[in-house]
């Protein structure tokens, strides 16, 4: 089991690479997914053989949530918004590439000094996690597009919510609900903004709302 | 260095040019064609060594040099390869960075002999070798360092030789997977393979290897030839040590479970040239970097 684990892991830190060199919005979201699958799959392969049925249930409802239906509504909007790639970032994919080197060496860095029960892959999955929070805050602050920010958005709650599963692992359930409520009420309210944004204006752009005038 | 050693080094000799013939034969199967012979390349080089060399009067010994070069260095590179627990006809500590620089030689002596032509055409493709071998370089230095921290061995056959699932912490297998796609992706850079070039292509504003190698030939050409199809083996073999860490205590098992390895690798080859179509050149340095990437995280993984 536990190589199994680090193979989880390391796919997991693998899938942030792939949303940071990434210019399709579409394979973004198929990652996010993915991403939101993979950390179920962790969350039953940490607690390996003893899975409560509470936990089981919140697994299979948060894999649901952020596996189908956001996916769902984000492809709905890139359809509406007619938006498949992000263009021209802040950050180009490559120099992205690299920074995401950096910042896992960093993650790595600070999870080491932290105290976590369990044995050392709980570590290493720590830092997956909080490595998944600094990809999405880097594509928040770095991409333009509303939809790549909400992506961003969705994998800081990825890795938010598997950080709790690392560190409070009897108030698992509490975490991952209350993160998860969060996330489907931000998500739907992104959602419609970025379809109202797009009826009204020809592009999503948020650069060029700042430069709006009252 | 043992017998079996010999035995690695007479099959790499040998059979180096069939690895081609497989990749060309599981390309034309897959496209619904007959394809080649299985021996192509040895009715090629035969043609090839029968003839004589014509050479430019622009060029000087460097472009004579080049091939000759080229298949001593990677004929060196090929003594310190181990294939999979089989040890090389020569190890001794720190032999990956001769295997590297071997290599690296050979590429020198290509891209000197490319350049001394002093055609404009060759002189693109010596640029965009040594700019995607700058790139591939690390991902394969850094993918064999991450290799050695974790078996602490410095020297290729006792590092490939300590690979075996029982002996490693469970890391291992996610460090191994790692180091097995950027030696992948580099093997497919550096042996001229299709998401980075195409190997059929002649004379086109697109291709990087051959176009350097367009004034040579008969016995030169042949050499060139010979050389890239060893080049192959080496990758080959040190990859098929990677993905395959299966280690008996019977050499002849051994040399078998590596040739396998090495077959393995060629279809992955013939399925990948199979399945995808060129990359944009502005999107192969994109590719190198995810193999420097992938190599960067084996090494963090192992040194944690």
């Amino acid at each position: 089991m536990p190589a199994t684990l680090y193979i989880l892991i390391v796919v997991l830190m693998l899938l942030n690479f792939r949303l940071l060199a990434s210019s399709r919005i579409a394979a973004c979201i198929q990652t996010v997914a993915a991403q939101a699958v993979l950390f179920g799959a962790t969350a039953v392969a940490v607690n390996w053989p003893h899975v409560q049925w509470q936990m089981g249930l919140i697994v299979i409802l948060s894999v649901l949530i952020k596996a189908v239906l956001l996916p769902w509504l984000l492809r709905r909007a890139v359809r509406e918004a007619a938006a498949s790639r992000e263009i021209e970032p802040l950050v180009g994919f490559n120099l992205s590439l690299l920074l995401g080197v950096i910042l896992l060496g960093l993650c790595l860095l600070v999870t080491s000094s932290l105290q976590v029960k369990g044995d050392q892959s709980n570590g290493l999955l720590l830092a997956a996690a909080l490595f998944t929070a600094v990809t999405g805050l880097f594509l928040i602050i770095c991409r333009k597009k509303a939809i790549t920010q909400v992506l961003g958005y969705l994998t800081m709650e990825n890795g938010i919510n598997a950080f709790g599963m690392a560190f409070a692992v009897n108030e698992t359930l509490l975490v991952a609900m209350a993160v998860l409520l969060d996330v489907l009420v931000a998500v739907l309210v992104m959602g419609i903004a970025i379809y109202h944004i797009s009826r009204e204006f020809d592009h999503i752009d948020t650069d060029k709302l700042s430069a709006l005038k009252e | 260095m043992t017998l079996y050693s010999l035995i690695h080094l007479a099959l790499a000799l040998a059979g180096a040019p069939l690895l081609l013939g497989i990749v060309n034969r599981i390309k034309a199967k897959i496209g619904g064609r007959t394809g080649q012979p299985l021996l192509q390349l040895y009715y090629d080089l035969a043609k090839l060594l029968r003839k004589g060399a014509v050479y430019s009067e622009t060029t000087t010994w460097v472009f004579r040099a080049g091939p000759l070069v080229g298949l001593a260095a990677v004929v060196v590179a090929l003594l310190v390869v181990p294939l999979g627990g089989v040890p090389a006809v020569a190890s001794f500590t720190g032999d990956l960075v001769l295997l590297a620089y071997m290599l690296g030689l050979m590429r020198l002596a290509t891209v000197l002999a490319a350049l001394d032509t002093g055609s404009a055409f060759e002189g693109m493709g010596a640029s965009r070798e040594v700019q995607f071998a700058a790139l591939a370089e690390p991902a394969m230095l850094l993918g064999l360092a991450s290799m050695a921290v974790l078996t602490g061995k410095l020297s290729l056959s006792a590092m490939l030789a300590a690979l075996s699932p029982a002996a490693l912490p469970p890391l291992a297998a996610a460090a191994l997977l790692l180091v097995g796609a950027a030696v992948f992706i580099v093997l497919l850079a550096e042996n001229s393979r299709i998401p980075f070039d195409d190997p059929n292509t002649h004379l086109e504003l697109t291709m990087i290897h051959e176009v350097m190698v367009l004034d040579h030939t008969g016995p030169d050409f042949a050499a060139i030839q010979y050389g890239a199809a060893l080049k192959l083996w080496t990758y080959a073999a040190v990859l098929s040590g990677i993905i395959l860490p299966i280690r008996t205590n019977c050499p002849w098992c051994d040399l078998l479970v590596g040739a396998g390895g090495v077959a393995v690798v060629v279809v992955a080859v013939g399925l990948v040239e199979s399945g995808m179509a060129r990359l944009r050149m502005l999107r192969v340095p994109q590719l190198l970097l995810a193999a420097v990437v992938l190599s960067l995280l084996a090494l963090v993984l192992v040194l944690r």
